[in-house]
């Protein structure tokens, strides 16, 4: 990458983030604005320092329970999008319930499922339920989407079922797999920060969201803008992580992964 | 007169949409020739290449091995497209059908090296499929259809998408491969001159219903080289191939 292209890929955006905290800095100080109606970046990061022994363990938890749902939800949606890809009576039974599941708003799911389940187990739930559907329809289509001459081919050399399942339709599979992966990674976070705010201060949980609530309800609004923060970075590292693995497990073949020479 | 490998009697192939591919073709295929079936689209040329191949079934008539073997084990097909796995480099695509055999990757290594010697792939063996040329990815696909060592090796027009250098350069290296490997090929093309350069028997077919019209021997011994195109009995049999093929068009088939 030459330099051009340096400035305007990473020197852009940074100088636009410079000008608009240096703005929002200014305003604060210049306009005597009180921290409780709206802190400074200064002052969120100040908070982020003195609060960090609380953040920290805070952030520890969301992020848990986050990671534990979405890779449940990966390994729960890729092994359904297998077989409902493999068998259409399967797809055919079961696939509406995944899309009813799909479209009813988890904000409303997550208050019902707290009379039933303590408030971590409900975080855990919803971040699956958010990050399930998108894994499990686009593994169906990537099983679906296998070439019809290899196809013949693993029929001409009599392949067996698993052979058939693991060296040809995952393979065809997986740039659509990945793609849920990106999509719905992300979207675990959402859904565990959902189930968190519904849980509130009645709830036994001590993740993020709850952090917000809590600062904004004891009016310590520095703090609720560093969990703010916390979770931007944690939604960022998330999604990026998805893009490196899914990069270097296409990187020599797909050409979603290729540089386009010219 | 050699063995009969593999022969086809009273075949009927009826698609489920009504449309009547084959009508009562009949064919011995003997041990060591090149036989080529030609004719225009939708004579069944194909399908009749899928129903030897065992990728599809006969509505009725049979097909026998009468010397021994099956469609399972004896035979390498290549498609009209290279089909190769874009994920996996020339030599593991190589290995393919040796590992849905069972073969360990390490045991199979030396007979894929030695069929990629064979293609004149050798300098590509970690390469990707999309780093290859359209010749280059044909290539692999026929070292693939050989690397089990088939007795018969299908080709359903492999060469129809490559441009002429390429063919031609490819139709000297399938007669090579041919000898090297004594294996029987039944090759399917719509090309005369390309079906008369490669063949020792022709068969032309017609359309609708798809059917045997005319059985030709192109006697000029192998090796074929270049030379071979400008020689009187190339032509003669061109002539021969070409008045067949059109003696079995009516008037509104189209080639």
């Amino acid at each position: 990458m030459n330099a051009q292209s340096l400035f305007s890929r990473y020197g852009l955006p940074l100088a636009l983030a410079i000008a608009i905290i240096g703005w929002w800095e200014w305003s604060v100080w210049y306009n005597a604005i009180p921290p409780y109606k709206l802190p400074s970046p200064s002052g969120i990061v100040a908070a982020l320092i003195k609060d960090w022994p609380v953040l920290s363990v805070s952030m520890w938890v969301t992020l848990q329970t986050t990671l534990t749902g979405m890779l449940l939800a990966f390994a729960g949606g890729v092994a359904l999008g297998v077989l409902l890809g493999m068998f259409k009576t399967a797809e055919n039974m079961l696939f509406p319930y995944a899309v009813v599941m799909q479209v009813t708003p988890v904000i409303a799911i997550a208050p019902i499922l707290l009379m039933y389940y303590s408030a971590p187990t409900v975080v855990l739930m919803t971040a699956f339920l958010v990050t399930y559907f998108p894994v499990l329809s686009n593994t169906i289509t990537g099983m679906r989407s296998t070439d019809r001459g290899l196809e013949a081919l693993f029929d001409l050399y009599g392949a067996s079922a698993w052979h058939r399942i693991v060296l040809l339709k995952l393979k065809t599979a997986l740039p659509y797999i990945l793609t849920g992966f990106r999509i719905g990674g992300p979207l675990s976070l959402i859904g565990a920060v959902v189930a968190e705010i519904a849980a509130g201060t009645a709830g036994a949980g001590s993740g993020l969201a709850y952090r917000i609530i809590e600062s904004t309800y004891r009016l310590n609004v520095p703090r609720a803008f560093a969990a703010l923060l916390l979770l931007s970075l944690m939604g960022i590292v998330i999604f990026y992580a998805i893009v490196f693995v899914s990069h270097m497990m296409l990187k020599d073949w797909h050409e979603s992964a290729m540089k386009k020479e010219r | 007169m050699s063995r009969t490998l593999i022969s086809l009697s009273h075949i009927r192939k009826e698609f489920a949409n009504g449309t009547v591919a084959l009508e009562d073709l009949a064919m011995d295929v003997r041990e060591g020739e090149f036989l080529s079936l030609l004719g225009p689209s939708g004579c069944g040329k194909s399908t009749a290449l899928r129903l030897i191949a065992g990728l599809a079934d006969v509505s009725s008539g049979s097909i026998t091995w009468p010397s021994g073997g099956s469609a399972k084990s004896d035979i390498g097909f290549v498609f009209q497209e290279p089909t190769l796995m874009p994920w996996a480099s020339v030599t593991d695509n190589v290995y393919l059908p040796l590992k849905l055999k069972g073969l360990s990757r390490a045991d199979a290594l030396p007979n894929i090296k030695e069929t990629l010697d064979l293609v004149g792939l050798s300098d590509f063996a970690h390469v990707y499929p999309r780093e290859l040329s359209g010749g280059m990815k044909m290539r692999v696909s026929i070292a693939r259809a050989l690397v089990t060592e088939p007795k018969l090796l299908l080709m359903d027009e492999p060469f129809a998408a490559l441009d002429e250098i390429t063919r031609f350069k490819l139709n000297d290296d399938i007669l090579r491969l041919k000898a090297a490997r004594n294996v029987t090929v039944i090759f399917v093309t719509h090309s005369v001159y390309e079906s008369v350069y490669l063949s020792s028997r022709i068969i032309v077919m017609a359309a609708r219903p798809g059917r045997v019209v005319a059985d030709l021997a192109v006697d000029a011994p192998y090796p074929r080289n270049e030379d071979f195109r400008a020689t009187a009995a190339y032509a003669e049999s061109c002539k021969a191939a070409s008045h067949a093929l059109h003696g079995a068009m009516a008037a509104h088939d189209h080639m």
